[in-house]
């Protein structure tokens, strides 16, 4: 045979071996339909720039019609919905760093007067900058010409005066480094505690293991306790980080922020042990990891406005714990929330540990068959 | 006193005739695949028994059965007079595993694996300190112990495993295929070690597909497909083979063996060398003389003569249809 044919034979049967094996392996199939098809649903309909929608509060301390038709003119944008009513300018703050709301609209008790006056702002909005991609949407909002409803032409332009809560140097670092501390602790943990089960099952350390008095329970808290302190030492680490080079400030109680950090360390180290129940190999258990990884990176609100994605990405997002844990680390770091303040996110982290722990507890068997 | 040595004061006082295991119909079927078939064994403590089979015989499903790592299908097991399937944790600190592949951990260091281990068996401290101490005496590992296991050659991972399996002094050891990964003088040491082990009172349960390491056993089980094909001790297995064992010498090998095929009476052929080992039907008068007319009359030039059986042969016949059973009958 000629040698460049002889090679192409080698080359064929090199690859046919190939495409057995990976039609073998089930999981790794599904992987590669899987991943384009979730990216290609994630980048075209959660990433939108254009961000509509976002949860506002409002202040109306005028309460004339003329107010009240400002609140529905902004509504009628799309770019804002008005979900809250707030009596004070107070409690209006308290709203937003909660998280409940990223906007809020305050109408001065004077508001009439502003109105037919030439110098002041008509009213006040209140954005909360710590969330990536609301500031734009809503800067551009204050900008729409206001009509009177007297005279149906435009009134001259009286721009809201904006107030950018919590980042009033409206610094990108200040809302994506606290936001890392999940991102970077969700990439480690998951993949670390699936690949560390995975590999005892893969060399038949776990079948020695099995015969030994360490009960599976035992063998699950021993292996995820390390990782729990690596996952408090990474937050530290990005705390330190963001204060020394990013000059993020920390408004909240820093203990507090720890306490939401165990508890998402906690349903990450989870989510890694129901992968690993799943993957036969290393690889699998990394493929897996990753594939948790890009909706959690894209839709958990660390890139984009969670308020900005269509309904099913949402849906989507709400079972994610990193988008809870970005509304904890956001509301304790850059908005000074309270632990208590953050009750919602807080439940639905357990809510998500709970489930986790229990799927991988049924999965997880110390008898072999 | 320790679990050894009380073992051994039984011995002694010829108390621990006992049964290790008393197997009944254990039967493991994976979906329609039937791994183990009514397997039924009774093993004496402080014996070597063996498992001899091929690969897929259904030695390591059993094994596995009697630790307790997997559920059969149906039949009953009884390990040191623990209900396996009752009382799997009772068992766990009494007997020891060595899997077939090497499954400590690769990336920690000989005394590292054995701390972890000795701690994984709940053993207190001293006793812990004690038992390390002594396991890596009498496995030659002290001057390895800072080595990682990976770094370790295949003989020197088979005694680290042993010195594992042994460390929390059990009573009954299970051994799968221990030496598929080790040289002839490391498998002879290791040999020297079970029967050091046996002498002070432990039961050993070891696969192996090796003849030469079966006949070593006190006595052995030999498995095809899952079921028991035959049972007892190798020299009496041997001796009381079901066939007649005949040895052909001759230059023109293959042309005899074409021969010899032809022979009604021959069950079993297989070449050495120069040499024809002949297995034929039992009921044959004067085998030697068959064979020795067979090849006269073909011009063959041979030496023929009737040797003793040899485990191989026991293990041929075991597995040939129409030879009687030589696996004894047991109540159930």
């Amino acid at each position: 045979m000629n040698p460049f044919l002889a090679m192409l034979a080698r080359i064929k049967a090199v690859a046919f071996k190939e495409f057995l094996q990976l039609r073998r392996d089930r999981l790794t199939g599904g992987m590669i339909v899987g991943i384009p098809l979730i990216q290609i649903l994630i980048f075209g309909y959660g990433i939108n720039m254009d961000v509509r929608h976002i949860r506002a509060g409002v202040v109306d301390e005028a309460n004339t019609s003329m107010s009240r038709s400002l609140v529905s003119q902004l509504e009628a944008s799309q770019v804002v919905h008005f979900t809250e009513r707030a009596t004070n300018v107070h409690d209006l703050r308290r709203m937003i760093a909660a998280g409940d709301i990223s906007a809020g609209l305050v109408i001065p008790r004077d508001f009439e007067r502003r109105r037919l006056g030439t110098d002041r702002a008509v009213a006040q909005l209140l954005i909360d900058g710590s969330e990536p991609g609301v500031e734009g949407a809503l800067r551009a909002l204050a900008m729409m010409p206001i009509r009177d409803r007297a005279a149906d032409a435009a009134v001259p332009l009286r721009p809201l005066e904006v107030l950018t809560e919590y980042n009033p140097e409206r610094r990108t670092a200040v809302q994506i480094v606290p936001a890392l501390i999940g991102v970077i602790l969700f990439m480690t943990m998951v993949v670390f505690t699936a690949i560390s089960l995975v590999r005892e099952r893969e060399r038949g350390n776990l079948e020695l293991l099995i015969t030994t008095p360490v009960k599976s329970v035992e063998l699950m808290i021993g292996k995820l306790a390390p990782y729990v302190v690596v996952g408090l030492i990474q937050t530290t680490l990005i705390l330190l980080m963001g204060t020394l080079l990013f000059d993020v400030p920390i408004n909240g109680h820093i203990w507090q922020l720890y306490v939401g950090a165990s508890l998402f360390i906690g349903a990450t180290l989870a989510l890694g042990l129901v992968i690993s129940t799943f993957a036969t190999t290393q690889f699998q258990a990394m493929q897996l990891g990753f594939f948790t990884m890009l909706p959690s990176i894209l839709l958990s609100g660390f890139l984009f406005p969670f308020d900005g994605m269509p309904e099913a990405a949402q849906w989507i997002a709400e079972v994610l714990p990193l988008t809870h844990f970005n509304t904890i680390v956001r509301g304790v770091v850059l908005r000074g929330a309270e632990l208590a303040d953050l009750a919602v996110p807080l439940l639905k982290l357990t809510a998500f540990l709970v489930v986790a722990v229990t799927i991988a507890a049924t999965r997880f068997r110390k008898r072999l068959g | 006193m320790t679990d050894q040595e009380t073992n051994s004061a039984r011995s002694a006082a010829g108390t621990a005739s006992g049964l290790a295991i008393q197997a009944r119909d254990l039967t493991r079927k994976f979906g329609s695949v039937v791994a183990v078939d009514h397997v039924s064994l009774d093993i004496e403590r402080a014996h070597i028994y063996g498992f001899l089979g091929p690969n897929g015989s259904g030695k390591s499903t059993t094994i596995r059965m009697f630790c307790g790592l997997l559920r059969p299908t149906s039949g009953t097991v009884q390990v040191l007079g623990y209900d396996v399937l009752r009382d799997p944790e009772a068992l766990r600190t009494k007997i020891g595993y060595m899997t077939q592949k090497f499954s400590l951990w690769d990336d920690l260091t000989v005394l590292e694996n054995l701390r972890f281990m000795a701690q994984a068996y709940t053993l207190d401290k001293h006793r812990a300190k004690r038992r390390i101490d002594a396991v890596m005496e009498e496995f030659h590992l002290r001057e390895l112990s800072g080595r990682l296991a990976a770094a370790m050659s295949g003989g020197q991972r088979q005694r680290l495993a042993l010195a594992v399996a042994t460390l929390h002094e059990p009573e009954m050891l299970f051994l799968d295929e221990p030496t598929s990964a080790v040289d002839p003088q490391s498998r002879r040491d290791f040999w020297e070690s079970l029967f050091g082990l046996a002498n002070r009172g432990t039961t050993i349960l070891v696969s192996t597909h090796y003849m030469d390491e079966a006949e070593r056993c006190h006595r052995l089980a030999i498995l095809s497909q899952g079921r028991v094909v035959a049972e007892g001790a190798p020299e009496t297995l041997m001796s009381n083979l079901p066939l007649r064992v005949v040895e052909v010498q001759a230059r023109e090998v293959d042309r005899a063996r074409g021969e010899l095929h032809e022979l009604p009476q021959v069950r079993s052929l297989a070449q050495l060398g120069l040499r024809l080992h002949v297995l034929l039907d039992r009921e044959t008068p004067d085998p030697a003389a068959l064979v020795a007319d067979r090849l006269r009359k073909a011009n063959i030039d041979a030496e023929v003569d009737v040797t003793r059986a040899n485990l191989e042969d026991v293990f041929v016949a075991a597995t040939l249809p129409g030879v009687p059973s030589m696996a004894p009958e047991r109540a159930a």
